[in-house]
């Protein structure tokens, strides 16, 4: 009884309910787009108003700016090497910028006092569809990079060191963006479940840490997808000897 | 109830629909906005910088290998002038000590002269003093043997 009482209070949270717009004969999530924009018009105020007036001296805006952007090449470095970082430097730091303030604005706007008819406003990182698509992508970008870089010598990678390899490196390209996208999503959409549950159970003090907590997980999710998708495009370039 | 939410075929936290390929194409304009606004200026910016400091550390490090050659041959010059003085120090006591050496002879040598001079001159007058002598005790005794002779 106390169990089923549970579920039906936590269906209350509305899990897996969608603001559906129809365009044509497709229907999107809505609510996604709305949050996504929002954060992203942010993002590229606050990042249009960093790189307004450039200075030599860095200032303010401009200081924080160029301390992310030494963050995202360094991290783009690291993972894909000397030779062709600066190519995917702005994919990774895309995905990194997207992810990171996706999920934290998702965890730090008090977006559930914004009544939808149907579903409600979170991080677009806790749909599935959005955590598919950053995946997709990075797969697509992997291969670009390989092909691209080594042309069809980029196959050797597959039968590297030793053909046995073949079928788990087959395998790997259909894990790669699962992992990927089932990591971001699955982190995101329990710190989200998690603080509502404990707000809707105990309104107070308590669901503090686990905020701070969603904090700390969402900035390492970020980190983790851009690091992962930088190292799979490292991969795809790396030469074998 | 919570498993049909899941799965629900309207809606459902595993719903994939048109939402997939839409935010695939907006996360690809925001890499391009994002290149353009943010990668490619504040990269410019950075790198220039990077530039103008590695160039002013060469420069520096040219300046500084500049100034320790300079240094050195400095350190070599002050050494030479050092020995140099040292010869020039050395020379000049010997020289004084030559001169010292040769200004006592003279003395030595002049006091012996005007020594042996005085000796002479002493000798002569003795000498002649006593000639002098003699010849006035000869004058005397002449004297006094002429009276003897008168007397009687």
């Amino acid at each position: 009884m106390n169990l089923s009482y549970f579920f039906t209070n936590f269906a209350e949270l509305e899990v897996g309910q969608h603001l559906y717009w129809q365009i044509g004969n497709i229907s999107i999530h809505g609510q996604v787009f709305l949050t996504s924009w929002i954060l992203l018009g942010a993002l590229l105020v606050f990042i249009s108003l960093g790189t307004k007036k450039m200075e030599n001296d860095p200032k303010g805006l401009q200081n924080l700016l160029e301390f992310l952007w030494d963050y995202i090449r360094d991290l783009a470095r690291t993972q894909i090497g000397e030779k062709v970082y600066r190519d995917w430097m702005p994919f990774i730091g895309t995905l990194f910028l997207f992810v990171f303030v996706s999920n934290w604005g998702g965890a730090l706007i008090p977006w559930r006092l914004i009544k939808l008819p149907s579903g409600e406003l979170g991080a677009p990182t806790a749909d599935i569809n959005t955590t598919i698509a950053l995946a997709l992508l990075v797969s697509l970008s992997y291969f670009y990079a390989g092909l691209s870089n080594k042309g069809w010598r980029y196959f050797e990678y597959y039968v590297h060191p030793t053909p046995i390899m073949l079928p788990f490196k087959i395998l790997e390209d259909f894990t790669k963006p699962l992992s990927l996208s089932f990591r971001l999503f699955g982190n995101i959409l329990a710190d989200e479940l998690v603080v509502s549950v404990l707000v809707f159970l105990v309104p107070l003090v308590l669901p503090i840490p686990v905020m701070f907590l969603g904090l700390f997980t969402s900035a390492i999710q970020a980190l983790i997808f851009a690091t992962l998708a930088a190292y799979y495009i490292g991969e795809a370039v790396e030469e074998h000897h | 109830m919570f498993v049909s939410y899941l799965f629900a075929t309207e809606g459902g936290l595993f719903d994939i629909n048109a939402t997939l390929p839409l935010m695939a194409i907006q996360v690809v304009v925001l890499t391009y906005l994002l290149n353009s606004l943010f990668f490619k200026p504040v990269g410019k910016v950075v790198e220039k910088r990077e530039e103008f400091v590695r160039g002013n550390i060469t420069e520096a490090k040219k300046k500084l290998a500049e100034v320790e050659k300079l240094e050195a041959e400095l350190q070599t010059q002050l050494l030479e002038a050092r020995s140099e003085a040292a010869q020039i120090v050395n020379e000049a006591e010997k020289d004084s000590e030559k001169l010292y050496k040769e200004a006592i002879e003279l003395a030595n040598s002049e006091a012996n002269t005007s020594k042996e001079n005085a000796r002479l001159e002493i000798e002569n007058q003795t000498s002649s003093a006593r000639e002098q002598l003699s010849q006035q005790a000869d004058a005397l005794s002449e004297l006094i043997v002429n009276r003897l002779i008168h007397q009687t």
